[in-house]
């Protein structure tokens, strides 16, 4: 192309383009930490579920003493540095071990002088339990005494099949228990519950006394209730009602009684490197394996164990071990909610403002308000959520229907913190993101297709129902997939307003009308800040913190996938309103 | 018809009409009478107001915010301005075609059917004999007869803008109201869209804003020509164009215009 040669060749740096390389390196800062961010959490996180190798190390203390043997993982290889004799400085080359076995040794941990180890060995027969109390445990197997009093020795080859075959058992049964403690005890208590309020109101509000040998009523000075025909037949009724759920209870029990019947009969004999025998019943033992044993694929077996049981079981011991199946649980059904809640209030709010309101000053502050909603600090709108919604709003449904519950029990039903107040509070948090991305949705919808629904002959409400509407919704759904993002991983405000560390039941069931939206749940962000923070143990809850948080930016981008799937969708489909 | 009457009684009157955009004066004082059953071309260079008097058969102008008017425009006798008047059944009786080819983001089908669905007329024989006869008027019937449900997006310029024909006759409109239609189009598109309207006026009123000359004097019966917001002249087409009474009009015909 270049005809003029006498041109003056191209400057080596473009002149007035000095400073490019700074905005990529902004940009490669800002590449770096996020990456780096997420590449710790994956790698720390995956890690939890991986199995370690176990160590016997003799450690001799002084240099002529007796020589101990511990069982653990390395967690930790660090240098420490100390001042010496000389008071010079000395690096200490050190692991931080774990052992396990909390309750035999005080901690799980130990610090050990790597100079200190004079022999390292990776005992193939060493087992990881993970036990249903005290945390995890690193033993040297020596049997498993049976019932009927034969050994199954650790040496034989079928032992790990056995002790598999014999946890396995005992989880069966522990989650039979479960099952019927939890299900059917838990339905028998709940109806117990309602009979017995039932009872204690007529017993407040009526005198029941013996006359001449006939039961006689009379109103007591402050009823609860009033309007009973005939309170002493209903109250043998209900007393009847509830002998018979008694009777329920008491088969439910007995069957309880005859699964456990076997129950701690199987023992685990093992040793922790000084030869004393000690004793663990089997039904104790959640899991049981030997890491030095497996090959990849039996890591990854394991791995996969550990993964699964971390999404879809109940949390242990103050949530430092088992899954944290509720706490995503909790996380998902409130963020569903709070998209269901936010999503018509924020379009309604947004149709008035851009469509109907007459544009002027009054609706320019409007804007401006809604606007700095989204910059105020998530707590103020926990506090708010905790004095408008739970105790007014929540409250004053209590005083409407469940007011027999509160006159008899003294317990709030909607007046306490729960899922649909925390749920609304987010709501409200993430209004303006929706609002505000709506709006601009509403006002990018071509005016041609405006005047083409009006000149059919359409309402300003048909043409924004049938036209403008759906051709916004893409942008809509960006707004909730903002809002999304900043709902499900906002602790604050939750921690006012519903969220608890340990829920008995989850929001959403098989029992009554299944949807329970006044109770408490768990949330993941909550769980992290509970376990890593709350915990007695903090070091060992810290691999279920990285795997915790994992999880919920897991669920996180999953839930904003399928919001960006389906935005994807409708613009395919509304392709005019390409924005 | 009454295309044997002698006498034809203005459909359209535009009566004393000015029109303001806040301040502003757009239209001065125009009178003017639209046959029925006939094309009539608004012509004149941009700015000169025939969009806006255009759009204010069917109060499209309603919406653009501090607009207000003088004077008065009838359709069959009754003021557009009567308080009786309601803006959508108005609408309804006049339909509109748009520069700018804005079909709806919905199936072909679904947009010949919405000005019967915006009215609550949902009955599905009725609405499957519209299309067919809309999409026949417009011409455009057997180019999408096999792919009535799928997205009118899929069409091409100028059959997306015969589809908007099709949608504005939908509903049976005594007037058709046509701004620049075949701006946007090739001139292949352009000569069917000029075929079909002449098919269309039999049944309809057309009026036309065109900067086309050439398409004036093929489609129009009548011609008016406006500069500045003044209605110079209006007369025959052939009249306008051959023997033009205006030393304006003249100038502006023959592209001597400054």
């Amino acid at each position: 192309m270049d005809k003029d040669l006498s041109l003056p060749p191209a400057p080596k740096r473009p002149i007035g383009e000095a400073k490019i390389w700074l905005t990529s390196i902004g940009l490669a800062l800002g590449l770096i930490m996020i990456f780096g961010l997420l590449g710790i959490i994956v790698y720390n996180g995956l890690e939890a579920f991986w199995p370690k190798t176990a160590y016997a190390f003799t450690v001799q203390n002084e240099p002529e003493g007796e020589k101990t043997t511990i069982y653990g993982n390395i967690t930790k290889d660090q240098t420490r540095h100390v001042l010496n004799a000389e008071g010079k400085q000395e690096s200490i080359h050190e692991y931080q071990i774990f052992t396990g076995n909390k309750e035999k040794f005080g901690q799980a941990f130990r610090f050990i002088d790597v100079h200190r180890i004079v022999n390292q060995e990776e005992l193939p027969r060493l087992m990881t339990l993970e036990r249903l109390e005290g945390g995890k445990a690193i033993v040297d197997p020596i049997g498993i005494k049976l019932q009927n009093g034969s050994v199954l020795k650790a040496t034989d080859s079928e032992f790990l099949s056995d002790f598999q075959r014999l946890t396995d058992e005992a989880d069966h049964v522990r989650k039979s228990v479960h099952r019927i403690e939890k299900g059917d005890i838990g339905a028998i208590n709940n109806k117990l519950d309602e009979l017995q309020r039932e009872v204690k109101i007529i017993e407040r509000s009526y005198d029941i006394r013996e006359v001449n040998g006939v039961s006689v009523a009379t109103l007591k000075d402050n009823p609860i209730v009033d309007d009973i025909k005939n309170p002493i037949a209903e109250l043998a009724k209900l007393k009847e009602q509830i002998g018979e759920l008694h009777r329920e209870y008491e088969t439910y029990t007995a069957q309880v009684a005859k699964l456990r019947e076997h129950e701690g009969k199987d023992i685990l004999l093992y040793q922790l490197g000084n030869n004393d025998v000690q004793e663990m019943p089997l039904d104790q033992i959640v899991y049981g394996f030997m890491p030095n044993e497996l090959g990849f694929f039996g890591k990854l077996g394991v791995f996969w164990h550990h993964f699964t049981g971390f999404i879809l079981d109940d949390p242990r011991e103050a949530n430092t071990e088992g899954g944290i199946f509720p706490a995503i649980f909790g996380t998902f059904i409130m963020t569903v909610l709070m998209s269901m809640l936010v999503t018509p209030i924020g379009v309604i709010g947004a149709i008035y403002l851009r469509e109907y309101a007459k544009q002027g000053p009054l609706v320019q502050s409007v804007r401006i308000c809604v606007n700095n909603l989204a910059g105020v600090p998530s707590i103020v709108f926990g506090v708010f959520g905790l004095g408008f919604f739970v105790y007014y709003l929540g409250g004053s449904i209590d005083q409407l229907f469940y007011w027999k519950k509160l006159a008899v029990d003294n317990t709030p039903t909607f007046g306490t913190s729960g899922i649909l107040w925390a749920s609304l509070t987010l709501a409200l948090m993430t209004l303006p993101v929706v609002i505000v991305s709506t709006e601009e949705a509403l006002s990018a919808v071509p005016r041609g297709l405006r005047e083409a629904a009006l000149a059919c002959g359409a309402s300003k409400w048909q043409m924004i129902q049938r036209i403008i509407l759906p051709c916004a919704l893409p942008g809509v759904m960006t707004g909730l997939i903002l809002a999304m993002a900043r709902g499900a991983g906002e602790v604050a405000p939750l921690m006012v307003t519903g969220v608890v560390k340990l829920a008995p039941s989850l929001p959403i069931d098989g029992e009554g009308p299944f949807v329970h939206l006044e109770r408490k749940f768990m949330h993941l962000g909550f769980h992290i800040y509970d376990v890593g923070f709350q915990s007695p143990d903090s070091d060992a809850a810290q691999p279920m913190v990285f795997a915790t948080t994992l999880l919920l930016i897991l669920l996180v981008v999953v839930m904003n996938l399928a919001a960006i799937l389906i935005r994807n969708k409708l613009r395919k489909r509304y392709q005019a309103s390409s924005f | 018809m009454n295309d044997t009457k002698p006498y034809e009684p203005p459909i359209i009157q535009v009566d004393d009409f000015s029109f303001f955009y806040g301040d502003k004066q757009v239209l001065h004082n125009i009178s003017m009478d639209f046959e029925e059953n006939k094309v009539t071309a608004l012509i004149g260079p941009s700015g000169c107001g025939k969009s806006t008097l255009l759009r204010n058969i069917n109060r499209m102008n309603d919406l653009v915010p501090g607009v207000h008017h003088q004077g008065d425009i009838r359709i069959d006798g009754t003021s557009l301005y009567d308080p009786k008047v309601e803006v959508i059944s108005l609408r309804k009786r006049v339909g509109m075609v748009f520069q700018k080819y804005n079909p709806f983001p919905k199936s072909i089908y679904e947009n010949i059917v919405f000005p019967l669905r915006v009215a609550g007329r949902n009955s599905r024989s009725e609405l499957d004999e519209t299309v067919e006869r809309s999409l026949k008027g417009a011409a455009l019937w057997d180019e999408v007869k096999d792919k009535l449900h799928q997205s009118a997006y899929g069409l091409s310029g100028g059959q997306q803008q015969r589809l908007c024909i099709a949608r504005a006759i939908a509903n049976r409109p005594q007037i058709l109201l046509m701004d620049e239609p075949c701006a946007a189009l090739d001139p292949i598109a352009t000569l069917k869209i000029e075929d079909l309207m002449e098919d269309l006026k039999k049944d309809l009123t057309i009026v036309i804003v065109t900067h086309n000359m050439q398409q004036a004097t093929r489609i129009s019966d009548k011609t008016a020509f406006l500069y500045l917001g003044n209605l110079i002249e209006y007369g025959d087409t052939a009249q306008i164009f051959t023997n033009p009474k205006e030393e304006q009009t003249e100038a502006y015909i023959t592209g001597r215009f400054s």
